[in-house]
């Protein structure tokens, strides 16, 4: 991924800005983004070659010393499986808080020859998903985008996992809000890193505790703490419990990217990922059943995949899958 | 056999000098040549297994400094303190992190004079002791819930509140909680900070009982840290004397209180009489 990359990357510091006469010189420069609504800047020294030769951007919008910086993260983050590697979250021309930290591992990893997916909650054709599809297509030419799950080789989402399995070939890049499942629990920073250190979750288990004795049940529908390989416990993002044991020894990789945060993490491929439980009351996923009945999606019958529930305007209830390509595919 | 053997215990809070464990103890715990506080000055003694040592002294006597060194919430400048548990024998001081967590987890438990230091009070009574058993490793939620009901039972809190928060009981209450929580993983060694400092005279009288009862039954090791003279009569089988951050005297409770030999001990029992 990275070798295709790098032949479209400027030399680093070529930061002088371009006169509009220059601007004209780009075009001989090969396939390289030209966003034409850019208003171009006014500049010093309109003979320098340096100048002649930049270009509005890089591929795939980051600047080589970030995407490196975000690589050599990734990579220890797959070392260490569960371990927040801190990384210098970049600006990004979209807000903090709106999936930087899943951008920023899609922009740094991807290349001309991928195909990327983008979901928001499963779905591919939701704003932010939309949105940031065309962000990645505007700075990353020629790489192709599908709505097709098993067609991808970077899939980016938010807050959902395919239902259908993955491949050792692609990579699934999660936006997280909040890294730190300790976060709950122990407000002091540098204490919840010496609990990491010494896999102390304990004060976590006193919150199921808890749960388990004022609600008979376990009140966490999403972000479900789970540990993984024996040792550190992530926050898997705001997936739901449906899809926790998908982590646990899947073929493909998945990397989680908090922006706002500064971390990122790793669940490895055939890596343990087990959700915290107690010996007698074990993990359990949502149940889609009414009366006793397990509900099939409205549109495509499935009785596997998790489900929306909808309210009509008569005030029946429907349920959809959440995963519209899953629910696509199963329909033709 | 001793449960707890301290040898040469130092500790000091400033910047140091060499001759700040050496020099001749002068009536203050200031260092004459460089001022530093020295907490601890050379303590050394025995905890016995099975039995309740008490420590009296006043205010800034190092009290708080010795515990807070054992507990491992500090870490002394020098000294060792020989820990021995069936099969178990370590020096505190010499245990890594993850040790010592171990260690104190299992082991160690502690009652502060104030609840709120020993208790969480956003989470229930019962949790509050299933936090500690959970922190053992335990796994078990019904186990768990079990262990909690037995000890508010035994040390006496309603069992039909186990799910209430501790800010809703009384202050009594609240140092029952503690000290159940504290049980909860069957300690080798229990440490008591002025369990009863602060509570009326007929709670008080309670809470000692509670201690007397859990100490003959459970024959735990016990170091009582007080400046109150009547819990040391009542409870300890010996007793040390600290001032400036020194032993001044140390022996049988009955010894101590009946023929003190140190000015400050007389002063200390004349004071209470």
């Amino acid at each position: 991924m990275s070798e295709a990359q790098e032949q479209h990357v400027d030399r680093p510091g070529s930061e002088a800005p371009a006169s509009a006469k220059s601007l004209g010189a780009v075009e001989d420069n090969g396939p390289l983004p030209r966003p034409g609504s850019e208003p171009s800047q006014t500049s010093a020294d309109p003979t320098s070659q340096r100048s002649r030769r930049r270009r509005e951007h890089e591929f795939a919008l980051l600047d080589p010393v970030a995407k490196r910086e975000i690589r050599r993260a990734s990579l220890k983050a797959v070392c260490i499986p569960g371990y927040q590697v801190p990384f210098a979250s970049r600006e990004l021309p979209i807000a903090r808080g709106f999936g930087t930290g899943g951008l920023q591992l899609t922009l740094s990893l991807i290349g001309p020859t991928d195909t990327l997916k983008v979901i928001d909650q499963g779905a591919d054709a939701s704003v932010n998903a939309c949105s940031l599809r065309k962000l990645v297509r505007k700075v990353c030419p020629g790489v192709k985008t599908s709505e097709i799950t098993s067609d991808a080789t970077l899939i980016q989402t938010r807050h959902r996992i395919p239902e259908e399995p993955l491949t050792d070939r692609q990579v699934l890049v999660f936006q997280v809000p909040y890294p730190c499942p300790l976060v709950l629990v122990e407000s002091n920073e540098q204490r919840r890193v010496q609990m990491h250190g010494e896999s102390d979750y304990s004060k976590i288990f006193v919150k199921l505790y808890e749960d388990l004795a004022r609600f008979q049940e376990i009140t966490l529908s999403h972000r479900y703490p789970t540990a993984i390989h024996r040792h550190y416990v992530i926050d898997p993002s705001p997936i739901p419990r449906f899809d926790v044991p998908k982590l646990d020894h899947a073929r493909c990789l998945h990397l989680f990217g908090a922006g706002r945060e500064k971390k990122i993490y790793a669940v490895p491929p055939f890596t343990d990922a087990k959700p915290l439980e107690f010996d007698d009351i074990r993990f359990r996923v949502e149940s889609f059943d009414v009366a006793g009945q397990r509900q099939a999606c409205q549109r495509c019958g499935s009785a596997e995949s998790y489900l929306n529930e909808l309210i009509r305007p008569d005030g029946s209830r429907v349920w959809v899958c959440s995963d519209t390509a899953f629910c696509q595919r199963s329909r033709t | 056999m001793n449960a707890l053997a301290v040898r040469r215990l130092c500790k000091r809070y400033g910047p140091g000098c060499d001759s700040c464990f050496t020099s001749p103890p002068v009536d203050s715990n200031r260092c004459i040549d460089c001022g530093s506080i020295v907490a601890l000055r050379n303590v050394s003694f025995d905890l016995p297994a099975g039995e309740l040592v008490g420590i009296m002294g006043e205010s800034g006597s190092g009290k708080s400094t010795l515990l807070r060194c054992l507990f491992f919430d500090d870490v002394p400048d020098d000294g060792s303190a020989v820990f021995r548990d069936g099969d178990v024998t370590c020096d505190l001081f010499t245990l890594n992190r993850a040790e010592a967590r171990k260690l104190k987890n299992r082991s160690f438990s502690i009652v502060h004079q104030n609840p709120r230091l020993g208790l969480n009070f956003r989470t229930t009574a019962g949790g509050n002791v299933a936090e500690r058993v959970l922190t053992a490793g335990h796994r078990n939620y019904r186990g768990i819930r079990a262990t909690a009901t037995r000890l508010l039972r035994r040390t006496r809190v309603p069992t039909d509140r186990i799910d209430e928060l501790p800010g809703n009981f009384s202050g009594g209450m609240q140092q029952r909680v503690q000290i159940a929580k504290a049980l909860s993983v069957h300690p080798a060694i229990l440490f008591l900070d002025e369990v009863t400092s602060g509570l009326d005279l007929s709670v008080q009288a309670q809470i000692l009982d509670l201690i007397q009862e859990l100490h003959q039954q459970l024959r735990l090791s016990i170091l009582l840290v007080t400046h109150d003279i009547g819990v040391v009569k009542l409870l300890a089988s010996q007793t040390m004397i600290m001032q400036h951050g020194t032993i001044v005297e140390s022996g049988l409770t009955d010894q101590i209180l009946e023929d003190p030999q140190h000015p400050y001990t007389q002063e200390l029992v004349g004071a209470a009489l």
